[in-house]
């Protein structure tokens, strides 16, 4: 028998119980589908991720006490300011050295107030993060020095608490204690529906007092070439290690904490899909399930083709095509239907989704695989039956 | 006509039941029916007249003894080669028609040639002769459903036909039919085997319909009990 015409028995089979076909396709549809939406979301998460941490600036160190691990205990921060000038020493560039402390704090404008990050920073930030200013000027080496109460604000900050207004000029209430703003910053987006637009940045000194610490909790530096970064690392945890014998600390650069997230992501994105993947072979086990009843009631059909003289192996092509329709026309209807929610999902809610090329077609196969795999006993059982017993079959 | 269709000789066909229990519906048949031949296997129920069918029909095979359908013996051929044989010379008229009801009249006839490898083409414009042959050529489109008892034994005469067999089996071929439509069904028959040729073999336990074929062969528990019309061939074994 022609592949073609036994497909076209097939599909007809199928269209002759429209109804029970597509009930023993949504099984196959629901897990293709959750393939397809889940492994959007986890490399929509990761690019975002990746795309956030890139976007900090180029050849970044990152120094924070403790080692960085992802599970591990943060550690108490016993870095100070001062520390600002060692790295400087250290690197050979105070400009490259940036450092950051800091507290949620509420912020009033008149009646209106929000809670917010305030970021105590020093004047290099503008040139270690990739951080441009939309309006006005970033905090000077002045204000950090003289402690001066001004502020820069992000842009979702400023427009909650200003709208229209321009900022400048004005005056802020962070937590009872007043700060002028002096500039605003340019829209960065937001991470997984963090505003980090909310941020409001302060000079370092002026944050310690209106924290009441001494410490910081975090400096940045810039290396001046990638292939510098190893040595430049060498040498703030050396230096690190001289001031604060016994302590340990970690200069990570975007490379490596990328490669860590990453890790972490692309391995929830696996569990993710495994998770998905249960419920296609659940949707197989259903086909095969369905399968096995289309032979029985076909029965004296299949009785009637082998008298005419079809051979054992028409009748199994003409089943297992069945059950692969089933499986491959519910996978395409999955995959059109995690596309459009994964894309809906990017478009009205924060989750970040990504369609890659690859997980639509693996699904795709691995959905008419499960037709092969569940349909092949079904199938045999078809092709095996005897004629005579068969036609005789009411 | 001398040409053999069918040659048995000392058949026997037993099944074992769940138990162990042998049932031997058939004991030890010869029998040869030639091209051209319109023979009736009568026999009451349980006498081994289906068996009998089956094995001539190359449904199933003899458990001892010798079967040759269109001069091939039976008992060398695999499944695929049965399928095969089944196909190419042997047309089934069934009591029950056994037609397909979701497809046309067309496609019914149509089938045996689908598993010949046969054009689309030229499977539809063979299946339009044979319905046309059997007087169905204004039906051609309806589904079995749309047809009466009558014209629906008429398609699966017209599939019988199409594949050009030189056997047609017709088990009980009217008996599902009324009178003046299982009269017209047994003319189709008996045109088929003076117009075509083609070995008519009947199975049926219908006295008038029996009566109506050129040749009787009688049944009774798994033997032949009498044949109005043997061959006197060397090879033929007469049954004890």
């Amino acid at each position: 028998m022609r592949f073609a015409e036994a497909f076209r028995v097939a599909l007809d089979a199928l269209r002759a119980n429209r109804l029970r076909s597509i009930l023993t396709m949504l099984g196959v549809i629901i897990g293709v589908a959750a393939v397809v939406i889940l492994v959007a979301i986890g490399s929509g998460a990761k690019a975002e991720v990746e795309k956030q941490v890139e976007g900090l600036g180029s050849n970044l160190i990152l120094v924070v006490p403790g080692s960085l691990e992802i599970g591990g205990a943060p550690s108490a921060s016993r870095l100070e300011l001062t520390d600002v000038e060692l790295l400087g020493r250290a690197v050979g560039d105070a400009s490259a050295v940036a450092t950051t402390v800091q507290s949620g704090e509420l912020v009033r404008v008149g009646d209106k107030e929000v809670f917010t990050t305030i970021n105590g920073t020093n004047e290099t930030v503008v040139n270690v993060f990739d951080r441009p200013i939309a309006r006005g000027r970033y905090i000077s080496a002045a204000d950090v020095d003289t402690r001066r109460r001004v502020a820069v604000l992000g842009s979702s900050s400023a427009r909650k608490l200003f709208g229209d207004v321009d900022p400048i000029g004005r005056q802020v209430t962070i937590a009872g204690v007043r700060f002028r703003i002096i500039g605003t910053f340019v829209d960065v987006g937001s991470t997984f529906g963090v505003d980090r637009n909310a941020e409001i940045h302060v000079p370092v000194t002026s944050a310690q007092r209106l924290f009441g610490v001494e410490r910081i909790d975090a400096l940045a530096v810039k290396a001046p070439t990638i292939d510098s970064i190893p040595a430049i690392q060498k040498r703030i945890l050396d230096a690190l290690a001289e001031k604060y014998p016994g302590d340990k600390f970690s200069a990570v650069t975007q490379t490596q904490i990328l490669g860590t997230i990453g890790q972490i992501l692309g391995l929830l994105t696996l569990v993710l899909a495994a998770i998905a993947a249960i419920s296609l072979l659940v949707g197989g086990v259903g086909v095969s399930n369905i399968m096995l009843v289309s032979v029985r009631e076909r029965t004296r059909e299949i009785g009637l083709r082998k008298a005419l003289g079809a051979r054992q192996r028409d009748i199994l092509v003409q089943f297992l095509i069945e059950a692969v329709l089933l499986t491959s026309i519910g996978g395409l209807i999955g995959i059109a239907l995690g596309v459009g929610a994964s894309l809906a999902a990017s478009a009205l809610s924060p989750l970040p989704a990504e369609i890659s090329w690859w997980s639509p077609l693996l699904a795709f196969g691995v959905s008419a695989a499960v037709g092969i795999f569940f349909g092949v006993a079904p199938a045999r059982r078809a092709g095996r039956l005897d004629p005579v017993v068969a036609l005789r079959t009411e | 006509m001398s040409e053999p269709a069918v040659e048995a000789i000392d058949v026997t066909r037993s099944y074992e039941l769940e138990g162990g229990v042998v049932v031997n519906a058939l004991r030890g048949v010869s029998l040869r029916i030639d091209t051209g031949e319109y023979a009736a296997i009568i026999g009451p129920s349980g006498s081994g007249k289906s068996t009998l069918m089956h094995l001539l029909g190359c449904l199933d095979r003899p458990t001892t003894g010798a079967l040759r359908i269109a001069g091939t013996d039976v008992s060398s051929l695999d499944d695929t080669q049965l399928a095969q044989l089944r196909n190419e010379t042997i047309g089934f008229v069934f009591q029950s028609f056994q037609l397909l009801p979701r497809i046309s009249a067309t496609a019914n006839v149509a089938m045996p040639l689908v598993y010949r490898g046969t054009s689309r083409a030229e499977r539809i414009e063979r299946a339009r002769t044979a319905l046309e042959s059997v007087g169905l050529g204004h039906r051609l489109d309806h589904r079995p459903t749309q047809l009466s008892g009558g014209e629906q034994q008429r398609v699966a005469i017209a599939r019988a036909l199409v594949s050009q067999p030189t056997l047609l089996l017709a088990d009980e071929p009217t008996g599902n039919l009324d009178t003046q439509s299982g009269v017209d069904v047994m003319h189709l028959l008996e045109q088929l085997n003076t117009d075509h040729g083609v070995a008519v073999i009947l199975v049926t336990h219908d006295h008038e319909v029996a009566a109506r074929a050129r040749r009787r062969i009688r049944i009774r528990d798994g033997l032949i009990e009498s044949d109005d019309g043997a061959h006197s061939v060397a090879d033929q074994s007469v049954a004890p």
